[in-house]
């Protein structure tokens, strides 16, 4: 019974313990990071998710204060990165940007978030 | 760098192959919209999923006879359809009490029936009907199995405060669950003792650390304080026929989540809300798996996609 009880505790471990690919993604971090105020403008916007992204539908945007997309609308996922994504945006002026992320893991589990940052020149 | 939109037509191939798989974990365990929701330990949760408690042991408080009541439990819930589901539960009990030896033995079975009725992502709002059956002659009556079965009709909910104004940061991780039900015994008395009409009402108040660092502020918290989720839990229970006014029972339980990517584990203190409920302290830990992302491809999806 010990035994029984040890090799489901050193496999309940073991499970949390690895990477994993697979199950929902959390946004790990970003970068400007969520809810931050920068003093320049970011030429581009990286998320880190915790689990590895499907490119075709994992999506990401940001808009300035009146609803206007300011990225450049191709976001990327860097090679021997999948759980990275990225995407480029125009030159941005003072003020608070939304970023909207909509990502599917590689075994189809879809997770979404939106978070803002500030420019403070 | 890889552009996501660059073959259409391997994306069109794929998105056939996904919306298909999709269609099993749109729904699965506790997201409406960006807001993640925990499976609770008390109170029962608003959403169909694909998940098992594998333990949750509590110690209870010390009931006003001074009885004490330990409990190790097992919970399955499985999703049928994307919007239907059931949950079957039992439990092992032991029942210690002054003076008299100690009895243990298997609790109720207990089943419910569940269909989402809604999911609405940008309030974040989760609601949910389910019929839980508490059947009579399935466990040990000397740990107070009852010899009757009891129907309990419940709505459950839960809304999160991430759409409440940006501007209140700090009040946007709250979530709140909770559950309104009634108990309808099949059988009005047992040897002469009335068996109550019951309205129970549960709530969980939650502070959710993984929805304040992705969609609120990053405050700097790193795994595993990132994934962890404070919460307090209260249910009470008042009858309603068949019994005298003021008899009121329930707990309140303090505790913290912790979710991972395939598990999470819970701990809450019991403190009994009244005396008639009991005196002292009680304790519980939960063990829970989320099968849907264990086994995302096989027995985490809807029966109804199995094949």
């Amino acid at each position: 019974m010990d035994r029984l009880i040890m090799t489901f505790v050193v496999g309940v471990l073991a499970l949390g313990a690895s990477p994993g690919s697979q199950a929902h993604a959390f946004l790990d971090h970003a970068s400007p990071p969520v809810g931050s105020s920068v003093p320049a403008a970011p030429p581009v916007v990286t998320l880190w998710f915790t689990q590895d992204l499907e490119p075709a539908f994992s999506s990401v945007t940001v808009t300035n204060e009146a609803g206007q997309r300011v990225d450049l609308g191709k976001a990327q996922i860097p090679p021997g990165s999948p759980a990275e994504v990225q995407i480029g945006l125009k030159p941005l002026a003072g003020g608070t940007y939304l970023v909207s992320w909509h990502v599917v893991s590689v075994d189809t589990h879809p997770t979404e978030g939106t978070f803002t940052f500030e420019i403070k020149p | 760098m890889l552009s996501l939109y660059t073959d259409a037509r391997a994306r069109f191939a794929l998105a056939a192959v996904l919306t298909v798989m999709q269609a099993s974990s749109a729904l699965a365990h506790g997201w409406a919209g960006e807001r993640f929701f925990p499976a609770t330990i008390l109170t029962d949760d608003p959403f169909v999923a694909d998940e098992i408690s594998l333990p949750q042991v509590s110690l209870q408080p010390p009931a006003p006879d001074a009885s004490q009541l330990t409990n190790i439990e097992v919970d399955l819930s499985k999703r049928i359809t994307p919007s239907t589901g059931i949950v079957i539960g039992d439990e092992w009990q032991r029942l210690r009490a002054p003076g008299v030896p100690s009895v243990g033995g298997l609790g109720a079975l207990r089943t419910m029936g569940q269909y989402q009725l809604f999911i609405d992502g940008p309030h974040q709002a989760l609601g949910l009907l389910g019929l839980n059956v508490t059947w009579g002659h399935t466990g040990r009556a000397a740990v107070g199995a009852p010899n009757f079965t009891t129907l309990s009709p419940t709505f459950d909910f839960g809304k999160g405060f991430g759409d409440i104004p940006r501007s209140l940061t700090f009040l946007r991780p709250f979530a709140i669950t909770g559950n309104l039900g009634f108990d309808f015994p099949t059988q009005a008395t047992t040897a002469g003792v009335p068996n109550p009409n019951n309205f129970s009402y549960g709530f969980a108040f939650e502070y959710s650390f993984p929805y304040l660092e992705c969609c609120v502020k990053d405050v700097g918290l790193r795994a595993p304080f990132n994934q962890l989720i404070p919460l307090v839990e209260v249910a009470f229970t008042t009858p309603i026929s068949r019994a005298p006014a003021n008899q009121t029972i329930g707990t309140i339980q303090p505790g913290i989540i912790w979710a991972g990517s395939y598990f999470q584990i819970g701990a809450e203190a019991i403190i009994p809300a009244n005396r008639l409920t009991g005196h002292g302290y009680g304790g519980v830990v939960q063990l829970h798996f989320y099968l849907d992302d264990l086994f995302p491809r096989s027995i985490g999806k809807p029966v109804s996609e199995w094949w």
